[in-house]
């Protein structure tokens, strides 16, 4: 494989992990600090590619298009966590895993009675359809730049908010010891609502840049979320740090493995999470 | 009181655990002998829970050996504790509580059959008839004096109740050595002195550890005392030794004295 | 997260009759239904074998595992591997092989996977389910997104299992002996151990059981009997696709055995059939006029099935038989009844 090669893989590599990383970090705090395991994560990725989709198509901007489907997207995340999630934080897995089963079915159905079945594409703005050229006959296409560019900016807009500010400082206070944070005063049904907010809100607008490269088609959440709990059981629960690091390790792998090992690439990432497991049962930056 | 080597049924060597960089437990040593309540005092937060966990496999330690009934133990997981012959009641009760009385004290029981999980005979026998397991289990639930409870949810009876229950399932195991936290806690002083009454009567055949805040049950039935301060050994002897001692006296009176 | 509760272990006679009139019915049922739905019932029962076995792990033990359907399509799958497109094969050394190949496999990721706890054996379990998914879907060598059919069901000696009389009732046989036989591993050591991990892992542990063997053990028995009911659904339907091992089979199951109610193996049986019967009611729903437009109710199953499911974890999270136990103590609390034995 020559350097030119080398380098577009890595930077597709990079740029699926990041991808990977946006809905892994939901799934991870959202699990870390109420305790609540979402397989209907996947949903509201399928959900902003959806809205890209059809408000680019009404509004005749996707950028308009991703404003717009996030604050729905944000709305809607709110409104279901006040709705059912909140009544499920003390509840056992299994009751979870079955309220977000039923979810995942009525998402589905929902999504096919609003937007349909079949197969859409979404359009790269022209802004950002260009390629860079890299060798004679090979480029690299801007847009997934700015994809990863998105996603490095709302990883350090995430970072920042948690580590410098009162909220993110709430947030961690209420993920190590919830009666003491509720004993000083602090609002913890809000700190979860915001937090389940910034979950949906990450996995949508994930789903949302991502619709012009993946296009927009049923059961995307499902086949995405698989790959997102690997990513959070190789990182280790709760911590966010370890998300991004393993999305990027699985981004990489998968994305050589294709590229190297055709044959049994689909099965490198699960082989790396056995690998993982052996070593350490709880992910490599357990909480 | 003998001293013999052997019946050191339980030694700990220079124990230390750290959280962090909080060392919870720091260069602890003791040892336990058969027929002797050696009981470990000190103020909360000074790591006598720790120590316990500790000594029972359930924490490994940082630093430091153990060894139990001439079995280097250290790093080895609670299981492998329990079937060398250690036994450990909990402080915060440890039962299974949707079970009745004689099904959770059966059960403990049961660990003591020899017969691994994939051995097919485990899998078609009827666990009920099982007259080793039964025997073990009766003599544990009489000693502990609950009897009459047998057949009655562990989630229904009272406080006391469920702490004599932990001490018959500790006991169903048949150990050697008895790591005990707390027994006494939350009981009414005639349940406290049924349970004295027990203790004492466990001590001949067994070596015993016993965390206490109930300085009377301590001083009547400790024959060796270690005080623990924040994670510290800082004073270990004889109960009047550690009466006087003027670092215990520093320790729980404060400066002013 | 929540305390654990007592399993409804012990039978009441009520239940114990409905179950046999129940197992009458099923036998003398082909006699006087149609052959359609003989066919159902077969796929009822074989499902209830399923269930069944996830009981053992998921009742039982407490190992919710996303990806108990791995086992049950892995011997589907064996079966269509081992037979000829000309002609059937011997059941008598199929079926162990193909039950062998899913106890293997589960052997196997049990040992990856029951290292773990809570949320992340959740997720792991979905995880190498999906693998084992795509290692077929992926591979037009193992039959790819297409599947494999199975031309012939096994010979079996003088049973003719060709004959769908002879297999509906080979079936309700296999159903019995497996029901019988998890009662009877249910009151064993090994049962009374796997409750005991259930309710208190640590506890367990601080008393001298090795759990990693006794969960690996639960896993591995657990996928061997999953694997027995997939090669009867490979046998009956003489077609098998990745989708039997997926995401939405093992979600199916789960749904089986919480609806039925858990850790008594006829829960396990009542949820297979009450939850397949839904699912043909919920697709069997006619086409009501609105106006000029249609809305065709039976398209939409799924929403109905996902309304069902979340009506169901807010309102019997213990499923029917949790729910009858419930009302059952209710109505023991008013009459005063005292210490009674549930457990």
């Amino acid at each position: 494989m020559d350097l030119a090669n080398f380098l577009i893989q890595t930077l597709n590599g990079v740029q699926y992990g990041l991808l990977l990383f946006m809905l892994a970090a939901g799934l991870t705090l959202i699990f870390g600090i109420m305790g609540v395991v979402n397989l209907a994560h996947g949903s509201f990725y399928m959900l902003g590619a959806y809205l890209a989709w059809s408000l680019s198509v009404q509004w005749g901007s996707l950028t308009l298009a991703i404003v717009g489907g996030l604050v729905l997207s944000v709305v809607f995340g709110l409104a279901l966590e006040w709705l059912l999630f909140r009544h499920f934080y003390h509840r056992d897995h299994l009751d979870q895993v079955l309220l977000t089963f039923g979810l995942i079915y009525i998402f589905e159905e929902l999504r096919s009675m609003v937007w349909g079945d079949d197969v859409h594409g979404v359009p790269i703005p022209d802004l950002l359809s260009a390629s860079i050229p890299l060798t004679e006959n090979l480029s690299y296409p801007v847009y997934r730049l700015f994809m990863s560019g998105v996603c490095v900016v709302l990883a350090l807009a995430l970072y920042g908010l948690i580590s410098r500010t009162r909220l993110g400082m709430k947030i961690r206070a209420g993920a190590f010891n919830r009666d003491m944070t509720e004993a000083l005063g602090i609002n913890i049904k809000r700190i979860h609502a915001i937090v389940f907010a910034m979950g949906v809100g990450l996995a949508a607008v994930a789903g949302m840049i991502a619709a012009p490269i993946s296009s927009v088609y049923p059961n995307m959440g499902s086949q995405v979320l698989i790959m997102c709990f690997v990513v959070v059981v190789i990182g280790g629960i709760g911590s966010v740090r370890g998300a991004l690091i393993s999305a990027l390790l699985v981004g990489l792998v998968d994305t050589f493995g294709k590229v190297l090992l055709p044959q049994v690439s689909g099965m490198l990432v699960y082989a790396l999470m056995a690998a993982v497991l052996l070593w350490k049962p709880e992910g490599l930056f357990k909480q | 009181m003998s001293t013999k080597p052997e019946s050191v049924l339980l030694s700990a060597r220079g124990l230390t655990r750290r959280f962090g960089g909080l060392a919870a437990v720091n260069q602890v040593s003791l040892d336990l002998w058969r027929d002797r309540i050696h009981a470990v005092i000190g103020p909360n937060g000074a790591g006598k829970s720790t120590l316990t966990n500790l000594l029972s496999g359930d924490l490994p330690p940082s630093e430091g050996e153990v060894t139990l009934l001439g079995h280097a133990m250290t790093g080895s997981p609670a299981e492998a504790y329990s079937r060398r012959g250690l036994g450990r009641s909990y402080q915060k009760t440890n039962i299974f509580l949707p079970f009745t009385v004689w099904d959770n004290v059966r059960l403990a029981a049961q660990s003591r059959e020899r017969h691994a999980p994939w051995n097919p005979l485990r899998w078609i026998q009827d666990a009920s008839k099982s007259i080793a397991v039964n025997d073990r289990a009766t003599r544990a639930i009489e000693l502990s004096g609950l009897k009459n409870r047998r057949n009655t949810i562990a989630g229904t009876i009272s406080h006391g109740e469920q702490r004599q229950l932990e001490i018959a399932m500790t006991l169903a195991t048949e150990p050697q050595v008895l790591l005990l936290d707390e027994p006494l806690a939350g009981m009414g002083v005639a349940e406290a002195e049924r349970m004295v009454d027990l203790l004492l009567r466990l001590k001949p055949h067994h070596a015993m550890m016993l965390v206490e805040h109930d300085m009377d049950a301590v001083f009547a039935l400790a024959d060796h005392l270690t005080v623990m301060v924040n994670g510290q050994v800082i004073a270990s002897g004889s109960p009047e030794a550690v009466r006087t001692d003027r670092n215990v006296q520093a320790a729980y009176l404060g400066d002013g004295h | 997260m929540s305390t654990p509760q007592a399993n409804l272990e012990h039978l009441p006679g009520s239940a114990k009759l409905l179950l046999g009139l129940g197992v009458v019915a099923l036998a003398a049922f082909p006699w006087m239904g149609s052959d359609f739905y003989a066919q159902m019932l077969t796929r009822m029962m074989i499902l209830a074998i399923f269930a069944m076995s996830l009981d053992l792990l998921q009742g039982v033990t407490g190992l919710v595992s996303l990806g108990h359907a791995a086992y049950f399509g892995l011997a589907g799958y064996v079966l269509a591997f081992v037979t000829p497109a000309g002609e059937p094969v011997g059941l008598w050394w199929t079926l162990p092989l193909a039950v062998g190949a899913s106890a293997l496999a589960a052997l196997i990721i049990g040992f990856l996977v029951v290292r773990t706890h809570g949320i992340y054996f959740i997720m792991v379990t979905m995880a190498f389910a999906q693998m084992v998914f795509y290692l077929f879907f992926d591979n037009k060598a193992l039959g790819g997104s297409d599947g494999l059919y199975i031309n012939f069901r096994p010979t079996a000696g003088w049973l003719d299992l060709e004959n769908k009389l002879v297999f509906y009732y080979f079936t309700l046989a296999v159903l019995v002996a497996v029901y019988f036989g998890l009662r009877r591993v249910l009151w064993s050591p090994l049962g009374r151990a796997l409750t005991g991990i259930r309710v208190n892992e640590h506890r367990m542990r601080a008393m001298g059981y090795s759990t990693f063997g006794y969960k690996l053990t639960a896993f591995t028995l657990a996928g061997g009997l999953a694997g027995l009911a997939g090669y009867l659904w490979g046998a009956q339907s003489g077609f098998v696709n990745p989708e039997l091992m997926g995401f939405h089979m093992s979600a199916h199951a789960i749904m089986m055995v919480i609806l039925g109610g858990m850790g008594n193996f006829a829960g396990a049986i009542v949820g297979a059939f009450a939850f397949e019967y839904l699912l043909h009611l919920f697709k069997d729903l006619p086409t009501l006029s609105l106006g000029g437009s249609e809305l065709r109710l039976g398209k939409h199953w799924q929403l109905w099935m996902g309304l069902f499911i979340v009506a169901l974890v807010i309102l019997a999270p213990r499923g029917i038989l949790g729910l009858l136990q419930h009302l059952k103590a209710r109505n023991g609390a008013v009459q005063g009844g005292a210490d009674e034995h549930q457990a």
